[in-house]
């Protein structure tokens, strides 16, 4: 893999190598896991697509952090980027990810490959397409666990039933014989999880893991998802467009736009002071049932960014009603995640009483 | 699945109904439509010395005047139960299943066939077992290097492979292989396993690589394809994420959906082939189907061709049927749909 050399390389980058700050970025992290600077590229005909540019962020044990942003602002890339799944290549990745004191980018894939599925786990958004149709839900936990454990098959039977019965399966003795297309579309994602959290592992991240399942199994999977991570006590990733999946799971949530942090903070702090203009384009766009479905709801006006061509400045800006309201430092300087509050970061050059004053005259009335 | 298999065998004697239909049809309706009289039809059993009423008598001695459907039923005894030919002083007992007597030999056809059937499966079985080796070896080694230059060689090899025909590899290798180097046979001859497995293998080796280079280049290409699809299915990635290596990656989780649509299109092609590989058996003048069918159909001979058609049918109806049912085995999902 590439990346090995690329995460020292950004020790030359002239934006990160503010003095003293880059000897500090190789040493470990406090954190469990912590991403800094990550850039993920994909060369194409058409040109570099950015589609993570310079995103960081940190995440403890025992927490929920959830990403949120369009299709496009690299949510997904991100998390492929720390399970090492993106094929080296045509994929160009710098910065480091830091797990529980590991530099993954810095390590061999094959070191990464044997810390997959046991140390970090991922689920994904169609369980149908995610599990292989050609081996049966019990033979695909097996293997999941008997890949980093040394059992015999039977003893790796039995904890696949185990697993099965504890995400709610229902009779999992007998279903653990059956093929992924004989189990409906929420028992499908209950036996991806069961795979996922078959060694135990201490991140989790859920790519979209309700988007394609029936509104009324979506709540079930994340009670599921919300019940197990207390019980294994795991860092979890949920990655969703949909505010109301973080709000419901989240304890911390980073709003993506462009590849780019644009937001972080806790759950309060994003749903009660947002202060970014692309977070509260967010939050005006979700329809609220206790307004009675009178309010109309303000979609954010054009289209997310080309990641070839991204705008320069302030990648929002061509969108942002607000842009004007500073000397034009939008179209020019790219803003970098400050913190606003303690432990509550935001991407914008908008004047911090500028924001205070949008938000409260402006944005909050109309939620 | 025991439901599955009798659905399909059943599904298979339809068809082969089906096909005796249409090949009773071809030989004897296709005609009378077109013009031909029942002396006509008859014409073509008896000499070119035959007057007018000899052939009338032979038109009513083998039933061309009778209505069709009576005229199937006995078309259809003889294939599933045997016929009885009046000779004259003698009832002549022709063996199920009968396809009649060769215009030319006056032999049975069916015995006649039986003697070549294991020529033509030598031929075709060896083939495939070489071309589904390499093929797919080829195409799994190109598809994982996509781009490398051991990609681009065996995927240029393989374009020459499926656009140069048989009889134009076939005499080429002859001459340099056979009359050149006298590494191999020069064809023509056959040597029955039983006799000698070191002849028989000697005599078969070139014909074999000649076949199975056409569709070793074929099957390369499918199954490069194929598996250039699979390995970027969601179930890949999550191979991949459960921390598998990449080797069990492939040839657990990638190879075998990239051979489910392979397996359908290996048993058309080997059904073809057990029907008579007609250019490369006649290229390397091998005595098998194939060439039985090329000197019948030269000769006007059509008892033989009627028995090569109904064979040949059969053979791709029964390795559709063995397809399906392997089919089942390998993908869950079809046992239940």
């Amino acid at each position: 893999m590439s990346s090995h050399g690329e995460g020292r390389s950004r020790l030359s980058d002239g934006s990160a190598a503010e003095a003293g700050a880059t000897v500090a970025g190789l040493q470990p992290p406090s954190s469990f896991l912590e991403v800094r600077d990550l850039r993920v590229r994909f060369p194409t005909v058409d040109g570099l697509v950015k589609a993570v540019d310079g995103l960081s962020f940190r995440l403890d044990r025992g927490r929920t952090l959830g990403i949120v942003g369009e299709s496009g602002s690299g949510k997904s890339v991100t998390s492929l980027s720390i399970m090492g799944l993106h094929e080296s290549a045509n994929t160009r990745i710098s910065g480091e990810v830091w797990l529980d004191g590991e530099d993954l980018l810095g390590s061999t894939p094959e070191h990464v490959r044997r810390l997959r599925g046991k140390k970090m786990a991922m689920i994904f958004q169609d369980p149908l397409s995610a599990m292989h149709p050609y081996y049966t839900v019990g033979d695909q936990i097996i293997e999941a666990y008997r890949i980093h454990n040394d059992v015999s098959r039977s003893v790796a039977r039995r904890h696949a039933v185990e697993m099965l019965r504890r995400v709610g399966i229902p009779q999992a003795a007998s279903r653990v014989d059956d093929y992924p297309h004989q189990f409906s579309g929420g028992m499908r994602q209950r036996a991806m999880i069961a795979m996922a959290l078959s060694c135990d592992p201490d991140l989790l991240i859920a790519d979209e893991p309700t988007t394609a399942l029936d509104v009324t199994v979506q709540a079930q999977i994340l009670d599921l998802i919300r019940d197990l991570q207390s019980e294994f006590n795991s860092a979890v990733i949920i990655i969703t467009h949909d505010l109301g999946v973080v709000a419901e799971l989240a304890e911390d949530i980073l709003v993506m736009y462009a590849g780019r942090g644009a937001e972080y903070g806790s759950a309060e702090d994003i749903f009660r002071r947002p202060q970014h203009p692309y977070t509260w384009g967010l939050l005006s766009s979700m329809p609220r049932l206790d307004m009675g479905g009178a309010a109309r709801l303000v979609p954010i006006l054009g289209t997310p960014p080309s990641l070839i061509q991204v705008p320069p400045g302030c990648p929002f800006h061509p969108r942002c009603r607000y842009a004007k309201l500073n000397d034009g430092a939008s179209e020019t300087v790219v803003p970098q995640m400050t913190e606003a509050e303690p432990g509550h970061l935001v991407a914008c050059h908008l004047p911090p009483h500028v924001r205070h004053q949008v938000w409260d005259t402006e944005i909050a009335p109309s939620l | 699945m025991i439901t599955f298999i009798i659905r399909r065998l059943i599904a298979a004697v339809l068809l082969l109904f089906v096909v005796s239909v249409v090949t009773f049809s071809i030989f004897f309706l296709v005609p009378r439509l077109a013009g031909a009289s029942a002396d006509d039809l008859a014409s073509r059993y008896v000499g070119k010395t035959a007057g007018a009423e000899q052939i009338h008598e032979t038109a009513e001695k083998l039933g061309f005047t009778d209505s069709l459907p009576v005229q199937y039923g006995r078309f259809a005894k003889g294939l599933v139960a045997g016929a009885d030919y009046n000779t004259g002083p003698t009832i002549e007992h022709c063996p199920a299943p009968c396809f009649g007597y060769s215009f030319i030999t006056q032999n049975p056809v069916w015995p006649d066939l039986l003697d070549r059937l294991p020529v033509t499966l030598s031929l075709a079985v060896g083939a495939a077992i070489i071309w589904l080796l390499t093929g797919v070896t080829i195409g799994v080694i190109s598809a994982l290097r996509k781009g490398s230059f051991f990609d681009r060689a065996a995927m240029g090899i393989a374009l020459g492979g499926v656009s140069l025909p048989i009889f134009f590899t076939g005499l080429l290798s002859l001459s340099i292989f056979s009359y050149k180097l006298g590494l191999t046979a020069s064809g023509g001859s056959y040597t029955a396993f039983a006799d000698n497995p070191a002849t028989w293998a000697y005599d078969l080796i070139l014909p074999w690589i000649t076949l199975a280079f056409l569709y070793a280049a074929l099957y390369a290409r499918l199954t490069r394809a194929g598996m250039l699809e699979t390995m970027h299915e969601d179930y890949i990635r999550t191979a991949r994420a459960k921390g598998l290596p990449e080797r069990r990656v492939v040839l657990k989780h990638g190879l075998r959906p990239t051979l489910t649509p392979i397996l359908t299109i290996f048993g058309l092609d080997l059904g073809l082939l057990l029907g008579g590989a007609v250019l490369t058996e006649s290229t390397f003048s091998l005595p098998g189907i194939g060439k039985y069918a090329v000197d019948a159909i030269t000769n006007n001979d059509l008892p033989k061709v009627l028995g090569v058609t109904i064979v040949a049918a059969f053979f791709i109806i029964f390795a559709n049927l063995v397809v399906d049912i392997l089919y089942a085995v390998v993908d869950p999902r079809v046992r239940l749909s």
